[in-house]
Formats: C-alpha cells, sequence, structure tokens
C-alpha cells in the first residue's frame, strides 16, 4: 500500500553516445524524461541548444503509418497462420543481439511495405474500376440489336437521332407524338431497337433541311442521347466483357500476389515496431539540450531503481549522474507498489485518478472491499469456479509473456471469482437453482432442498436487503476513517476530530436509534428489544455528534451567526448519507438479477427435458448457452456497479486523487519487447 | 367478472417485459449505431464500444425478470393459475410491475444517451475507458432501485389473501 518515492536524475553525457544511451534507457524503461522542446520564439540558452529533428521523427512516424497500413493489407487476403498469440500472450520478447540483426534488414522491411502497398492500392483501383464497366455493359444491353455507332449522325443528306424516348411506345405513338409537335409523319423515318417499360430506344432519320423541326419536337418528347456513346454496340460490348474479365483476373492476380507475402508479415510486424521506437528516440532528441560535446537528460526514476540505474549506465557510458529527492513542492509523477493481493485493483483506482499530493494509496482498502462486493453482486458459486479457473489457467498459460497490465486484470477477476464463490455458496446459488431443477426434473419431482449456508435470497429478501446496508454503512464508515488516518497524517488532528469524528458520533447514533424501532424491526424480521441504557447511549451519540457537526463544520469562519448556519447546512449532509446506504440496495438487486434469471433459463431447459436423450441433449444446451449469457452480462454488471461503489459511495469520503502518473521513456511497441 | 384479477396480474407482468424491454431495444440500438460509427475508423475499439453499448440493455432483463417472478407466483409458469384470483390481488399485483416497466422505459433511454455520449469520449481517449464507464451506469441504478421495490412488492402482494 504505497505510493513509490520518486528521484529526480540528472545525466550529463558525450554527444557521440547519445543514441546509445537513449536506446539503453527506452529498453530499460525506469526513467520518465522530463525535458520539454522550447517554445516557438522563446530565447535559447547560447551553449546548450535544442536540435530540431521534426523532419526524420515525422518520416519515422509516416513509416509506421505505411507499415501498419500494409500490415492490414496483407491480413485481409492472408490465410496462413497469424501466430500473433492472441489478446493474452503479450509481446513477443527479442533479445538485443536478435534485434540488432534484424535493425540491418529494415531497407527490405520498408521495401516490402511499400510493395505492398502499391498492390493495395492497384487492387482498390481495379476493384473501383469493375463497377464502372458493368454499369456500361448494363447501359448497352437495350442497343443489342443496333448496327450502328452510338454517335451516328446521318448521312450526307440526312440527320440521324439516336437515343432514348421515356416509357414503352411503338412506332404509331411516336408518330402521334411528332404529330402533335407539328412535324408529319412522311419527314421522318423511325426505326424502334429496343423497347422497355422504363425507356424506348430509337433512331428517327429526317432530311437534313427537317432535321431542326424534328430535333426541336423531339426535345419536347424528352428525348435523350444513349447514356454510353462510341462505337457499335455490339463491338463495345464486346470490348467491355473483355476488359471486365482482364480486370478480375488481375484484381485475383494482386490478391495472389499480396498472398505470397505471407512470410514477410512477421518483418512487416518488426517495421511497425523498429520505427515507433525509433520516432519515440527522437522525441526524445529534440527535446533534451545538447552542445556539441555533451547532452543533458532530466528526468524522475522510482527510489529503488535510482541506483541500479546509476550504475548500469556508468559502466556502460562517460556519463555524470546526479540522483537528488524531488523538492517538497513539485508535481512528482506517481507509480503505485502492492502486494499480490491489493496490486490488482491498482488499474481501477488508476482509472479513477491517481493519489494526489499528501493522499496514501488507496489500493489496500479497494481490493479487501471489492473482491468482497463483486462476490456479492454475481454471488453464484459456479459462476465463480468458472472465473477462478478461468483466469487461473489463462495466467498460467502465458505467464511467461503476458504483459503486466492484463497480467493484473486476470488476478483481479480470478480474486473476484472467489467472492463470488464465497457468497454463491452462502446464498446456495449453483447455476442458480440448478441442482434442484435437475433433481426435479429427472429423478423426484417432489423434491425440495436448499444448498445455502447461510440465506437464499429469493426467499428471504429482507434480511439480504439489511445485510446490504449494514455492508455499506461499514463500507462508508471504513472511507471515513481512512479521511481520519489522512488528517492527522498530514497534521491536521482537528479535520479527523471534527470531520469524521463527529460524522461518526452522529450516524452510529442514528443507526443505532433507527434498529431500536418497531418500524425497522418489523421490516428484517428482528426480534430483540434494545435495553433502554444502550438506547439513551445511541440517543446522546447522535445528539452531539449533530451539535458537534453544526458548531465545527465552519471552524475557520469567525462571524458566530455565519458559522452556525454553515453549520445547519452540513448538517443536512446527513441525507446523502442516507442516500449512500440506500444505494447498496444493489448488491442485492444485482444478486437477485443473477439468480432469477438463471432460474428462467433453467426452468426454460426442463421444461424440453421430457423425451429421452434428445431432452438431456437440449436441457444441456440451454443451460450452456444460458448460463454462458447471464455469466457475461451480470459479470460486466457486477464489474461496472462494483467500480461505481468504489468511486463515489466510498471514494467521496476520503479520496480526490489528480496524481500524475509516472510514464517512463519505455518501448510502446505493439508486437516485440526488446531485451538486454 | 371473475378472472379479471387473473388478467390484471399477467398484464403487469407484460408491461414490466414489454415497456423495460422496448426501452432496452431503443437504448441498445441508439448506442450501438454510436457504437458503429465509431468501429468504421477505429476497428480495434470493438470490444470497448461493444461494452458501453450493452450497459443499456440490462433494463429489458430486470424487465424479464420482474414478469418473469410474476408469471411464476401466478402459477401461469410451472402450475396452475388461480382464475378466481380477487380484482384487489390482481391491481395489486399490476401496481407492483410498475415500478420497474416505467423506470425501466424511460431508464434505458436516458442511459443510451449517456452510453452515446460515453462511447464518443472513448473514440477520443481510448484510456478513459473506465471513467466512460461509470456515466450509463450512474442511470441504471434507478433502474435497480425500481427492480428491488417491484420484487419485494410482489413478495408481499403474494401473501394478499
Amino acid at each position: 500500500m504505497s505510493v513509490l518515492p520518486m528521484k529526480r536524475v540528472l545525466i550529463v553525457g558525450m554527444r557521440p553516445d547519445r543514441k546509445k544511451m537513449l536506446e539503453f534507457l527506452q529498453r530499460r524503461g525506469v526513467l520518465e524524461i522530463t525535458d520539454k522542446k522550447g517554445a516557438a520564439g522563446e530565447e535559447e540558452d547560447p551553449l546548450f541548444k535544442h536540435i530540431d529533428v521534426s523532419g526524420q521523427k515525422t518520416t519515422f512516424e509516416k513509416n509506421v503509418t505505411l507499415a501498419t497500413q500494409a500490415l492490414s493489407v496483407l491480413d485481409s487476403v492472408y490465410e496462413g497462420k497469424k501466430d500473433d498469440g492472441g489478446m493474452f500472450a503479450g509481446r513477443k520478447v527479442m533479445s538485443l543481439s536478435d534485434y540488432e540483426d534484424k535493425a540491418s534488414v529494415q531497407e527490405e522491411a520498408m521495401s516490402t511495405v511499400y510493395e505492398l502497398n502499391a498492390l493495395s492500392k492497384r487492387l482498390s483501383e481495379i476493384q473501383a474500376d469493375i463497377p464502372k464497366y458493368e454499369q456500361q455493359l448494363e447501359a448497352l444491353r437495350p442497343w443489342a440489336g443496333f448496327g450502328e455507332a452510338l454517335d451516328f449522325n446521318g448521312t450526307r443528306e440526312t440527320k440521324a437521332f439516336v437515343g432514348t424516348l421515356p416509357n414503352e411506345q411503338t412506332q404509331q405513338m411516336i408518330l402521334e407524338q411528332l404529330g402533335a409537335q407539328g412535324v408529319d409523319a412522311d419527314k421522318v423515318d423511325i426505326s424502334i431497337i429496343s423497347a422497355s417499360t422504363e425507356q424506348t430506344c430509337v433512331m428517327i432519320v429526317s432530311h437534313n433541311k427537317d432535321a431542326k423541326e424534328v430535333e426541336e419536337a423531339l426535345r419536347h418528347m424528352s428525348f435523350a442521347r444513349p447514356a454510353v456513346s462510341g462505337g457499335i454496340p455490339a463491338r463495345m460490348e464486346e470490348d467491355t466483357v473483355k476488359r471486365l474479365s482482364e480486370l478480375r483476373k488481375e484484381a485475383d492476380e494482386t490478391r495472389e500476389k499480396i498472398k505470397t507475402y505471407g512470410e514477410k508479415r512477421e518483418l512487416v510486424k518488426f517495421a511497425i515496431d523498429f520505427f515507433t521506437l525509433r520516432a519515440d528516440k527522437y522525441e526524445v532528441i529534440g527535446s533534451i539540450a545538447q552542445t556539441d560535446k555533451v547532452f543533458v537528460v532530466n528526468g524522475y526514476t522510482t527510489a529503488k531503481e535510482a541506483a541500479k540505474l546509476e550504475n548500469d549506465l556508468e559502466s556502460r557510458f562517460d556519463c555524470v549522474i546526479e540522483i537528488e529527492d524531488p523538492s517538497p513542492d513539485e508535481e512528482v509523477p506517481v507509480a503505485l507498489k502492492n502486494n499480490g493481493f491489493a496490486g490488482p485493483v491498482e488499474g481501477v483506482v488508476s482509472s479513477y485518478s491517481l493519489p494526489g499530493k499528501g493522499e496514501i494509496d488507496p489500493s489496500t482498502v479497494v481490493a479487501i472491499f471489492y473482491y468482497f462486493l463483486f462476490g456479492l453482486m454475481l454471488s453464484d458459486a459456479a459462476y465463480g469456479l468458472i472465473m477462478i479457473l478461468g483466469c487461473a489457467f489463462i495466467l498460467n498459460k502465458y505467464r511467461a509473456t503476458m504483459e503486466a497490465g492484463m497480467r493484473k486484470t486476470m488476478q483481479m477477476f480470478m480474486y473476484c471469482g472467489i467472492g463470488t464463490f464465497f457468497w454463491g455458496a452462502m446464498f446456495g446459488s449453483w447455476f442458480g437453482d440448478l441442482p434442484l431443477v435437475i433433481v426435479r426434473t429427472f429423478f423426484n419431482p417432489e423434491a425440495d432442498f436448499s444448498l445455502a449456508l447461510w440465506v437464499e435470497p429469493t426467499v428471504e429478501p429482507m434480511a439480504v436487503l439489511g445485510f446490504s446496508f449494514v455492508v455499506g454503512i461499514i463500507h462508508i464508515l471504513f472511507g471515513m476513517a481512512v479521511s481520519a488516518y489522512m488528517s492527522i497524517k498530514n497534521g491536521k488532528p482537528m479535520d479527523a476530530l471534527f470531520d469524521v469524528g463527529c460524522w461518526y458520533l452522529l450516524l452510529i447514533g442514528a443507526v443505532g436509534i433507527m434498529i431500536g424501532t418497531d418500524m425497522i424491526q418489523g421490516m428484517f424480521g428482528l426480534s430483540f428489544v434494545m435495553p433502554p441504557a444502550l438506547g439513551q447511549v445511541f440517543k446522546w451519540m447522535a445528539i452531539i455528534g449533530a451539535i458537534g457537526v453544526v458548531l465545527f463544520t465552519a471552524r475557520d469562519d469567525k462571524n458566530i451567526g455565519l458559522r452556525i448556519g454553515k453549520g445547519l447546512y452540513g448538517l443536512y449532509g446527513i441525507t446523502s448519507y442516507l442516500s449512500d446506504v440506500l444505494s447498496y440496495s444493489r448488491l442485492l438487486a444485482l444478486g437477485l438479477a443473477t439468480g432469477v434469471i438463471s432460474s428462467v433459463f433453467n426452468s426454460m431447459a426442463s421444461m424440453v427435458a421430457a423425451p429421452p436423450v434428445i431432452g438431456v441433449i437440449f436441457f444441456i444446451l440451454i443451460c450452456v448457452i444460458g448460463h454462458g449469457l447471464n455469466l457475461a452480462i451480470n459479470a460486466l454488471g457486477a464489474y461496472v456497479h462494483t467500480n461505481r461503489l468504489q468511486y463515489v459511495e466510498f471514494f467521496g469520503k476520503f479520496y480526490n486523487g489528480g496524481g500524475k502518473p509516472f510514464t517512463p521513456f519505455e518501448e510502446h511497441t505493439k508486437y516485440y519487447k526488446v531485451t538486454e | 367478472m371473475s378472472g379479471l384479477g387473473l388478467f390484471f396480474a399477467i398484464l403487469g407482468a407484460a408491461l414490466a417485459a414489454l415497456l423495460a424491454g422496448m426501452g432496452s431495444a431503443r437504448a441498445v440500438g441508439m448506442a450501438g449505431q454510436a457504437a458503429a460509427g465509431v468501429v468504421t475508423d477505429q476497428p480495434d475499439m470493438f470490444a470497448r464500444v461493444l461494452i458501453l453499448q450493452l450497459l443499456p440493455g440490462t433494463q429489458g432483463i430486470y424487465g424479464l425478470l420482474i414478469a418473469f417472478v410474476t408469471l411464476l407466483n401466478l402459477g401461469v409458469i410451472g402450475g396452475t393459475p388461480d382464475a378466481g384470483m380477487s380484482l384487489l390481488k390482481g391491481l395489486a399485483y399490476l401496481g407492483a410491475c410498475l415500478p420497474m416497466a416505467v423506470v425501466g422505459y424511460f431508464s434505458a433511454i436516458a442511459q443510451a444517451k449517456a452510453a452515446v455520449a460515453s462511447i464518443a469520449l472513448v473514440s477520443k481517449r481510448p484510456d478513459q475507458f473506465g471513467k466512460s464507464m461509470l456515466f450509463p451506469a450512474m442511470v441504471e441504478t434507478y433502474a435497480i432501485f425500481a427492480l428491488l421495490i417491484s420484487f419485494l412488492a410482489l413478495l408481499g402482494v403474494g401473501n394478499i389473501g
């Protein structure tokens, strides 16, 4: 349970060592570099300058983009085994010597990348062309029997109009329409090439001297030139068909060609990582100050790593290293370090916010309640076992290469599985009521038993609801206790006494009084008599606490009236404690959701179980699908709502966060991890 | 008029499944559209936006749950329904189902709006996934409260003579 202490590090190295040393730091990944490139227009130190490497950096980043693109091109057609290991496997470890050997093939890698991208570009051109030709073929179809070129204009003495008229029309109809426009039937010769409900393809020939008149009339009849123009339709169709088959063939060939790059997949992956590393390195080179002879790196490292880092650097390079404690008003980056029990929930804490200045690392207290609350919400022993075994299997199978973040997540769900198993056993839920359903369906319809070690929430929901509230009260009081602890640690014992102590008296007193009332006793089926003396104790605790809250909430205020007023307003805050506690009713509700949905699927399964053999198969099938679905949806619900209880109800009492995460200069690669 | 009690009780179950299911269907649809938009540009965001899309789907499940418990209590599932149920008892069943039905519908849609916004958040800041899940989850609290009240009320209604 701790925030790791940090050290300030100053390294002065020789220019010739610059790249080697930065690469070494990148592989070690324990130093956060804080140097920033001077803002534009800022006056440069005459001696220490920043060099502009944005050109190189951009080139490397472009290479990363190109290589990533090439990989996706390859993957879109590649059918071989991909050997990426899936989401759990993590990056492949590569030794430094292997890396240095491979670095020499970057030329080859990039030419592969260029070739792949060129092929992909050609493929997409072809794929854009094919529909164009298909369209043309479609447009030529109505003109199939036409023996002239589509742009045929007529002879020396005549004018020909080749085109389409709307709707299906006969020669007679066209003549009538022309007549209506004042064109006599003997002035034109009409041949109909094809007619469909949408359009009629025609060639209308007239003498040159009548051409104008005819053209005018046709315009009024919505005459249009053919969508395709050019030569004789039959020949054009032949050409288009040929072109299409050529294109299709080329597309197939291009795809085949891309497939042949399959064995270079690893090389492309390497190129992505290689240029990512270099781009990151150049980012740093551009941000550090350097002279002609030396360069300076400023940063933070954890106290634990500091001495080792100093040793490693000094044994490898000519350099000067200064390590010192950061000054108290510095904003130091935050890294958390916890044991195996609390470490897994660090992700939960950091996705809220890392501890700010003077705050403790809440991981341990979060962990205790996290596994407990998650278990209470999912609460099914069999689901718990599935989670434990599943996570343990994955953790074991990929133990060598799994990334730290994924490992912690898996461990967290494994511990959550233990909580789920525990509460499932307490509530007697094994795949819901599956054991009972199986016995009733296949053996004895009259059977009735309960596997619950404590109570069944569906039978006695009020008992579990009361228990949920008790859990909530403990959780909230615990959060307040942590707040008091932090106040004392930071030298403000008065805050602990007034802001937490008074509320403790008030809340515990209030809960005590409420337990004594008939209403609460009736609600939760309690049946003990509160001894009058104890009742008096609770009463006075509440009164003293309330007076304390009124008097001391605004204790810095000089004006007595204002101070009491603010105190009264502070007392009103008790409603928020009430709603906080009520919020824990979700513990019961989500538990019920798991249990009842399980029994929905179980009873669906039992309805189809009647016919022998087939019935059993359907029974098992429905159970597997149903419980798979139920586990997925309710594990998601339990995860989200456990986070909510931690973030809102629990952190609200003591934790603000706001710490800046420790982001060491390291390998942000996707596929390979280069190690010393 | 006999049998009207049973009718109202089944109406309650139907409303719980109906309204909450409708709400969740609309809600998951809305979030799905947003999620699909994100995946067009960032296919690797699929798992994250899918989870966010699923969040407003729980109301439908809670509605199903209340409907199922009601039908079980009535004996419509796994028993023989009591055709002579009093009108009072039937209406009481209907009343017990209403919180889940009504709150289920409206909270699903409100939650979908939060989920859509969270999907947009995750598409720009993938590292904020943890927080983005919380915003829709805040809305769900009220569906959970409704579920709890409906469930407790159903158990009590069963004891009416």
